[in-house]
């Protein structure tokens, strides 16, 4: 601890108003244990009285090196390390770095496995939005929310376990498919989580949607405008909210989103209540999307037929000397996709969810970057907060939806 | 219309101003300019061809080739044209400098000070040159090609003062 040094004003002098340094103006630290700051977020806030001047993140409290150790295992390998990033969202990270991988090898997918990965990517994206609801009402003092909302999430997660045993980092998008097939009961448990969810849903806007207090501490803060989401790359709700109907399933759409009838939904007002209603509105148009999946759900393989980077079935090793020869290459080595650089982009819950993959044609990735959404929202902190109450901050925070190991990666 | 034709003549015009290289790997298009133009090239998109706004920007090191030694990557989506754009910066290994984007996009701003954080580039002009990540005394930036992972880093007698100096001991 000999070589610790605390942050003096001086490093932050560009960044604070003058009134700071002649004492006019309180710098108060918030976090980064704070539990109304998702995770290890610090803010530096400014204030004069209880109005907020400046807001100044810190974030990096949870960086693990992921892209460092990405490029120090083979593609299989370091898929792992992309559960852990947003781990409110582990399906959709896979999905986009099989994207990658797949673009980069040209690889197929099998519509089965297609069809599989929107199911869920939706479902995962219901349980996101879910937590977010919960959580978010929590730091506005509704705290009946978070307890239906978390029984609901508990339903998608059993899910989850079923199909990949895990309930959280589930790894079960794999390059060229999925790691196996669904088990039987699997429809069925779709479809009874998805007649419950709607009437849920009108539950939890009973709840909050035309709450006074509610509608108190939402509307009107944290206000933005479309071409201020546009200079701070925001994407996602958050650009939604402010009447953009921008969403990457429909731009450029993947996985065969270009199937499935569903809105966008948006709101004009851009403040902490837009995106309220923006997320439960794309809570609505999943179940949509699962419902339609799962009715034209395909039959047929999982994985590609292509033996260069899918590990044979394990029936096929005990008769063919080829199969043992690829399945040996693979557990070995890995697989060395063609030299080159990708960019594969998905809609998270939270945003535009980049992986930007380069290939030196070796059997590791020679350069990975996660270019995440939470980073991104965290950038429009200042803008957000500047003028508001501190109490709003928490407000705010809750708004963007951010999980810090989105953002330290 | 495939993406191509719609970038023909974004292309064709930062060839032609700027002597950008052009490729194109599965369907993207990625463009090689010289540093020096980097933010003249990120403004004429920006206000000419419709692309409002900063998808991404990061680096690869190139190490142990150092001329030039980095990339810089950024990318580049039109919302009008629904097109993505790719531009690679070549930077020196010796002289790791090249202009801020923040005056074209403001959501450069973290992305660089990432940049700087975890490959050592320095962005001129930038509004906030502080490290993101890593804590504000750390020596060495990580994502560097010569910059181990970890375990214990051996010493040689021609390298004992530089290891010591990003090892994570308490000093004195």
């Amino acid at each position: 601890m000999a070589d610790y040094r605390a942050t003096s004003i001086d490093e932050l002098r560009h960044l604070v108003s003058d009134r700071a340094l002649s004492g006019e103006t309180v710098l108060l630290n918030m976090g980064p244990q704070h539990p109304s700051t998702h995770g290890v977020l610090r803010l530096l806030l400014e204030l004069d009285g209880e109005i907020v001047v400046t807001c100044i993140p810190d974030i990096g409290f949870l960086h693990t090196g992921v892209e460092k150790n990405m490029e120090s295992k083979g593609y299989q390998q370091a898929e792992v390390m992309t559960d852990r990033l947003d781990y409110l969202n582990p399906l959709g990270n896979n999905l986009t770095y099989c994207l990658a991988v797949e673009k980069l090898a040209e690889l197929d997918v099998p519509p089965r496995a297609q069809a599989l990965r929107v199911i869920l990517a939706e479902l995962q994206r219901i349980s996101s939005h879910l937590l977010w609801l919960g959580t978010s009402g929590l730091d506005l003092a509704a705290m009946s929310v978070f307890l239906y909302a978390m029984r609901e999430r508990e339903l998608i997660l059993d899910i989850f376990e079923m199909v990949a045993g895990q309930r959280m980092m589930t790894t079960y998008i794999r390059p060229g498919g999925v790691w196996r097939d669904v088990p039987a009961e699997f429809e069925d448990t779709v479809q009874h989580v998805l007649n419950i969810l709607p009437r849920r849903i009108d539950e939890y806007e009973s709840l909050l949607t035309t709450n006074p207090l509610f509608l108190e501490r939402t509307r009107k803060i944290g206000v933005l405008n479309t071409q201020q989401c546009m200079e701070l790359g925001l994407t996602g709700p958050v650009l939604r909210a402010t009447g953009k109907a921008y969403d990457l399933r429909k731009a450029r759409p993947y996985s065969g989103y270009e199937q499935y009838d569903f809105n966008i939904p948006t709101q004009q007002g851009g403040d902490v209540y837009a995106r309220y209603l923006v997320r439960v509105a794309e809570m609505r148009e999943s179940i949509k999307i699962v419902e339609q999946a799962l009715q034209k759900l395909p039959s047929g393989p999982v994985r590609s037929n292509n033996r260069k980077y899918v590990p044979p079935p394990r029936s096929e090793i005990g008769v063919s000397m080829e199969a043992l020869i690829h399945h040996f290459k693979l557990w070995t080595e890995g697989f060395a996709p063609p030299a080159g650089h990708v960019y594969a982009a998905t809609e998270s819950p939270r945003g535009e969810l980049g992986v930007y993959l380069e290939s030196d044609g070796s059997p590791k990735p020679y350069r990975v970057h996660l270019n995440t959404p939470s980073f991104a929202n965290l950038q429009a902190m200042p803008v957000l907060t500047k003028g508001h109450f501190v109490a709003d901050v928490v407000g705010i925070i809750g708004s963007i939806d951010i999980v810090l190991g989105d953002a330290d990666r | 219309m495939t993406m191509n034709e719609m970038l023909q003549p974004v292309v064709q015009s930062l060839q032609e101003r700027f002597q950008a290289q052009p490729a194109e790997f599965r369907g993207e298009v990625s463009l090689l300019i010289a540093p020096e133009f980097n933010l003249e090239a990120v403004l004429a998109l920006r206000d000419e061809f419709q692309f409002e706004m900063l998808l991404d920007e990061t680096a690869v090191d190139y190490w142990p080739q150092n001329e030039p030694r980095f990339h810089v990557v950024a990318t580049l989506y039109s919302f009008t044209r629904n097109v993505v754009i790719e531009l690679r910066f070549p930077v020196d290994g010796n002289a790791a400098e090249l202009r801020s984007l923040v005056p074209a996009y403001p959501s450069a701003n973290w992305k660089e000070r990432e940049i700087w954080d975890l490959f050592g580039i320095r962005f001129g002009g930038h509004p906030d040159p502080r490290r993101i990540v890593m804590p504000y005394e750390w020596e060495g930036h990580p994502l560097r090609k010569d910059y181990p992972l970890g375990y214990e880093e051996v010493q040689f007698s021609f390298n004992a003062d530089q290891v010591d100096r990003h090892k994570r001991y308490a000093k004195r």
